[in-house]
């Protein structure tokens, strides 16, 4: 029996049977379906997530105040409380040669006011390379000006949102805001920078750092990001900066540092296996398609027995008879398997049109995924009845009509 | 062609034995003419479906052709039934969903051969059979003496050496049933070994060979 005659033959018998046929196609395709659109939006939230922490900056190094202890073992004796991060230390960092660039960060709170109206907002302190750094553009004006970090100017750049509540309707650019009790000139309006992960920035004014240690009456910095010149730099520049804070604080590496890196891979991991759990929950209806397929395959060898008697009386062999139920358990899978990728390609491309912003798309390897799993479960959940159906002894098959 | 050789043939219903076929012995040539006839249950349909290696004798030796057939595989049997063995049922058992041509079609199919050359083949099966007109006619389309026509036509395609027919005209009113004996006759002057199971004892007597059957023995033969 040659292959094309094999699965004519099996076409045959399921077009014979259409209800039970859609039967098996509706299950699989379901399977199919709801693993399709959850792998693609568990994907989708992965990349939609590392991608906005990409977008934070590049080779990114952050450095915090503080260890973090990570390896237990018994507290020192002596309450040591870790020194500040100053902005001696963060010029220091400066010697580094695989170090590009690094901006000082000093956060708070105060009110700012201007024309009359005021509102709470959050203050950071930095240099201008916390624009390079950070990945700002700006919508007006410019951004803080290349002075010495240690030096205050009484300028400010400030947010969209800060730009809206407080100059409504009005230039901002050039005016006076008055944060706390001191004044500062708008320079510059931030661009908006839509939805993104951290500090939202439509609703900060930015001063300079030293201004902001005097406005917050603090030394201490909040952190420092720290570009590294290169990929490949990032983890010599970790070194170096362990080092440099070492021997500035009398011995102690009393800092932590997190590379962009390692934020990315752990989110990129939880992710990851957040989304092969939902899609091997879906599978489970995968596994439920399986039995059903088996179950309607048993079926209609015992409805066919009479034939499978004929058919071995003929001269049918039981590798004949069991490609013939093969095919036909593969040909309902696979039909299954391309309606439910059909049916997940629309729901996506439905829910794009609902939530545009969010990329979502099904991952090339799922598709493939769900073809050769659906082609599995019909072969391995088809191989019971199509034994049996072998394995029937023709004079009694024969004799049932 | 065929020879048995004290062929038993026992089914075990519950803790009780029956035995079907009962020290059975036949040495049958080609192109014979031979009818089998007995009373109900005395072990003809049982001595057919081992003769068609449907079925397998419990004890005894079975050379098909010369060759010990009793310890061959599956797939051997399978070929030997393919190639040389026809087999005509009371109840016709076409498939229902497959037309006339296709139902005479599958022997082919199951022995690989082309499709233009199975085309050509069951234009000729249905001619010879005459049913020309009806080939695209599904089974329920056909009257009983049509599918048991179609079932013969069937059987004979791939040229078998033997014919065997379980009550072929049991289904049938006398005239179609005389039809269907004609049409096997001729096939059997044609050189086809024919042996046709019957409880017509005119029809039995039409074999040059006839052999009475009762409780799995050979009662007499003439
Ligand atoms: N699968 C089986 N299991 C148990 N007993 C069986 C089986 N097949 C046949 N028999 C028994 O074997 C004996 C012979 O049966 P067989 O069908 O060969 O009779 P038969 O001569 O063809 O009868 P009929 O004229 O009614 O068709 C019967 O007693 C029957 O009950
Ligand atoms: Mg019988």
């Amino acid at each position: 029996m040659t292959v094309s005659d094999t699965f004519f033959q099996a076409f045959l018998a399921i077009r014979a049977q259409i209800l039970r046929a859609s039967l098996i196609v509706l299950a699989m395709s379901i399977g199919i379906a709801s693993v399709t659109i959850l792998t693609a939006l568990g994907e989708s939230a992965r990349s939609y997530i590392v991608n906005e922490f990409q977008s934070l900056g590049t080779n990114l190094v952050i450095v915090l105040p503080g260890r973090t202890e990570t390896t237990g073992g018994q507290p020192p004796l002596f309450g040591e409380t870790p020194r500040d991060l100053t902005l001696d230390d963060a010029n220091a960092l400066l010697r580094s040669r695989y170090i590009a660039a690094i901006a000082p960060i000093n956060i708070g709170s105060a009110p700012v006011s201007a024309l009359g109206l005021e509102r709470e907002t959050t203050i950071l302190g930095s240099t201008a390379s916390l624009r390079r750094v950070r990945h700002l553009s700006l919508a007006e004006g410019r951004f803080l000006p290349e002075i010495e970090s240690e030096k205050s100017l009484p300028v400010c750049v400030i947010g969209q949102t800060i730009k809206n509540q407080i100059f409504i309707q009005q230039k901002a650019l050039g005016q006076w805001l008055r944060i706390n009790d001191r004044r500062f000139r708008v320079i510059g309006v931030l661009a908006s920078e839509g939805e993104s992960i951290g500090v939202d920035f439509d609703e900060i004014v930015v001063i300079p750092v030293a201004s902001a240690q005097a406005l917050f009456n603090t030394e201490s910095l909040f952190r420092i990001l720290v570009e590294a010149k290169s990929k490949s730099a990032m983890y010599k520049a970790v070194t170096d900066i362990g080092k440099i804070i070492k021997a500035r604080h009398e011995g102690e590496q009393d800092i932590t540092i997190i590379t962009q890196d390692s934020v990315i891979g752990a989110f990129d991991e939880i992710l990851t296996a957040l989304t092969l759990t939902v899609a091997s929950i879906a599978g489970i209806s995968l596994a439920v398609a399986g039995v059903l397929v088996m179950n309607v395959m048993l079926v209609s060898v015992a409805q066919r027995t009479s034939e499978i008697g004929l058919l071995k009386a003929l001269g049918a062999s039981e590798r004949q008879l069991i490609e013939l139920f093969l095919a036909e358990a593969a040909m309902l899978c696979l039909a299954g398997a391309v309606l439910g990728v059909l049916v997940g390609q629309f729901s996506i491309s439905f829910l794009q049109i609902l939530y545009p912003e969010f990329p979502l798309s099904i991952p090339g390897w799922a598709l493939l995924a769900a073809l050769l799993v659906s082609l599995t479960t019909g072969l391995i959940f088809g191989v019971l009845p199509a034994r049996k159906a072998a394995k029937l002894d023709p004079v009694l098959a024969l004799a049932k009509r | 062609m065929i020879q048995l050789k004290d062929i038993y043939r026992d089914f075990q219903v519950g803790d009780q034995t029956v035995r079907a076929l009962d020290n059975i012995n036949l040495n049958i040539s080609q192109g014979e003419y031979i009818s089998v006839m007995g009373p109900s249950g005395s072990g003809k349909s049982t001595l057919l479906n081992i003769i068609a290696l449907l079925d397998h004798p419990t004890s005894g030796q079975y050379l098909f052709n010369r060759q010990d057939v009793t310890k061959l595989d599956d797939n051997a049997l399978a070929k030997i039934r393919r190639e040389n063995i026809g087999f005509v049922f009371q109840f016709f058992h076409l498939i229902p969903r497959l037309t006339a041509a296709e139902n005479i079609e599958i022997p082919m199919i199951l022995a690989g051969i082309n499709r233009q050359e199975r085309q050509q083949r069951v234009m000729q099966a249905v001619a010879s059979v005459g049913l020309s007109d009806r080939a695209k006619h599904l089974p329920e389309q056909l009257s009983g003496g049509q599918r048991q026509r179609v079932a013969i036509a069937r059987a004979t395609i791939m040229r078998p050496a033997i014919l065997l027919a379980d009550e072929p005209t049991g289904n049938l009113d006398s005239h179609s049933g005389i039809e269907i004996i004609e049409l096997l006759e001729t096939l059997n002057k044609q050189g086809m070994l024919l042996i046709i199971i019957t409880h017509d004892h005119h029809l039995g007597k039409r074999a040059q060979r006839q052999i009475h059957i009762v409780d799995g023995k050979i009662n007499f033969e003439k």
